[in-house]
């Protein structure tokens, strides 16, 4: 293609000067000149068309990746915030129930500790006088049945509160459970951070060119977290009687 | 009887090293991550690996298959204690050779019944 056909802000002389040399070669009879001028004059119009048209494909690019971003937030706002508020809502049930479990505890646990330890102190006492001689024996032989009492009441007493304990140690399960789903509200929230950014780069023109999606290479089988109830549904099983029998159906 | 408890949260290592204790076995090192758990199975002796399996770094699933392919370890019994509970991962756990799998939230009473069908099968 001629130097004159690329030059797309071709002067108004420049067209001038076409069109008269268009006449002079027409006026002569110079049909292939006139042919000739025809063309380049043609092909200006062409060129000038494709840009246009490539300046309206870029635009339409834009508007699409602009759209996708829309997309991915309407995404994000439809479905994934409400989970999100659904898996914070399961966050407070957890903490609620794991400090309801400790405190029911210590209910139960303190007032035994205050019989075991008023007991204690009252045979103590006695003990101590038996000691300085200074009990009568009818007095010695009902405090030993009482101190034989004691120890038959003592370790029954004490396995139920190491059983009341371990339900405080297991209550505390709720930090790993809760930190997990945190963690991934989290991520969330980054991920509407992200889409945002964009939104508003996209929406001020400093378009940078629309990053490809970060899907690294990603194991097969993926951490997915505690199922949270009425979000997580699908291919999770409910109990631990669940576990037992999917691995025993595959020979376990 | 030496055991590796692997979880990411500090809290549930207690939680698991205060149950194994209450059942006898003290003798536990722990570790946050499978990255951090792997060289201390393969420099120590340890009898049997807990994990977790969602943990930053090294995943309790990576660390399974990490075991199962190391020549000194591959027999290692690994029971798998976590809140992953879908389908596809536990058929997942199963192929890649967990002797058992415990869904978070637990009891001390699953804990203690897992360990001892590890223990039965060990020495059948």
């Amino acid at each position: 293609m001629s130097a004159v056909a690329t030059d797309l802000d071709e002067s108004l002389g420049a067209r001038l000067q076409r069109a008269k040399a268009l006449v002079a070669a027409l006026e002569k009879g110079d049909e292939a000149e006139a042919d000739r001028i025809l063309d380049e004059i043609g092909r200006v119009r062409e060129s000038m068309l494709f840009q246009e048209i490539g300046k309206l494909t870029r635009q339409l690019h834009e508007a699409l990746t602009g759209f996708m971003v829309d997309n991915k937030l309407a995404e994000l706002t439809e479905n994934d915030i409400p989970d999100a508020r659904e898996r914070l809502n399961y966050v407070i049930t957890m903490t609620d129930q794991a400090a309801n479990t400790t405190l029911n505890v210590l209910d139960e646990v303190l007032p035994q500790l205050d019989a075991l330890s008023e007991k204690t102190d009252n045979l103590g006492a006695r003990w101590e006088r038996f000691l300085q001689r200074e009990m009568p024996y009818t007095e010695f032989r009902e405090m030993s049945q009482e101190i034989s009492r004691y120890f038959k009441d003592m370790s029954p007493a004490l396995a139920q509160m190491q059983a009341q304990l371990n339900e405080v140690l297991m209550a505390q399960s709720f930090q790993d459970l809760t930190g997990q789903i945190i963690r991934k509200v989290i991520e969330l929230v980054q991920q509407v951070e992200n889409s945002l950014i964009e939104l508003i780069r996209f929406s001020s023109r400093h378009m940078s060119p629309s990053a490809p999606a970060t899907d690294k290479g990603k194991p097969e089988v993926e951490a997915e977290g505690p199922v949270v109830p009425g979000v997580d549904k699908a291919e999770a099983v409910s109990s631990q009687d669940d576990v037992d029998d999917l691995l025993s159906s595959l020979g376990f | 009887m030496k055991i590796l408890v692997v979880d990411d949260f500090s809290t549930m290592r207690r939680i698991i090293k205060n149950l194994l204790r209450e059942l006898g076995f003290t003798n536990i090192s722990e570790a946050d991550d499978g990255q951090t758990a792997l060289p201390k199975l393969q420099a120590g002796d340890f009898d049997l690996l807990i994990t977790d399996w969602n943990m930053p770094g090294m995943t309790g699933i990576e660390l399974l298959k990490a075991v199962r392919s190391d020549e000194k370890l591959s027999t290692m019994p690994v029971l798998m204690v976590t809140a992953e509970a879908r389908r596809d991962q536990i058929v997942a756990a199963a192929q890649a050779g967990v002797n058992g799998y415990i869904i978070k939230p637990f009891t001390a009473g699953t804990l203690k019944e897992k360990l001892e069908k590890i223990f039965e099968r060990l020495a059948a």
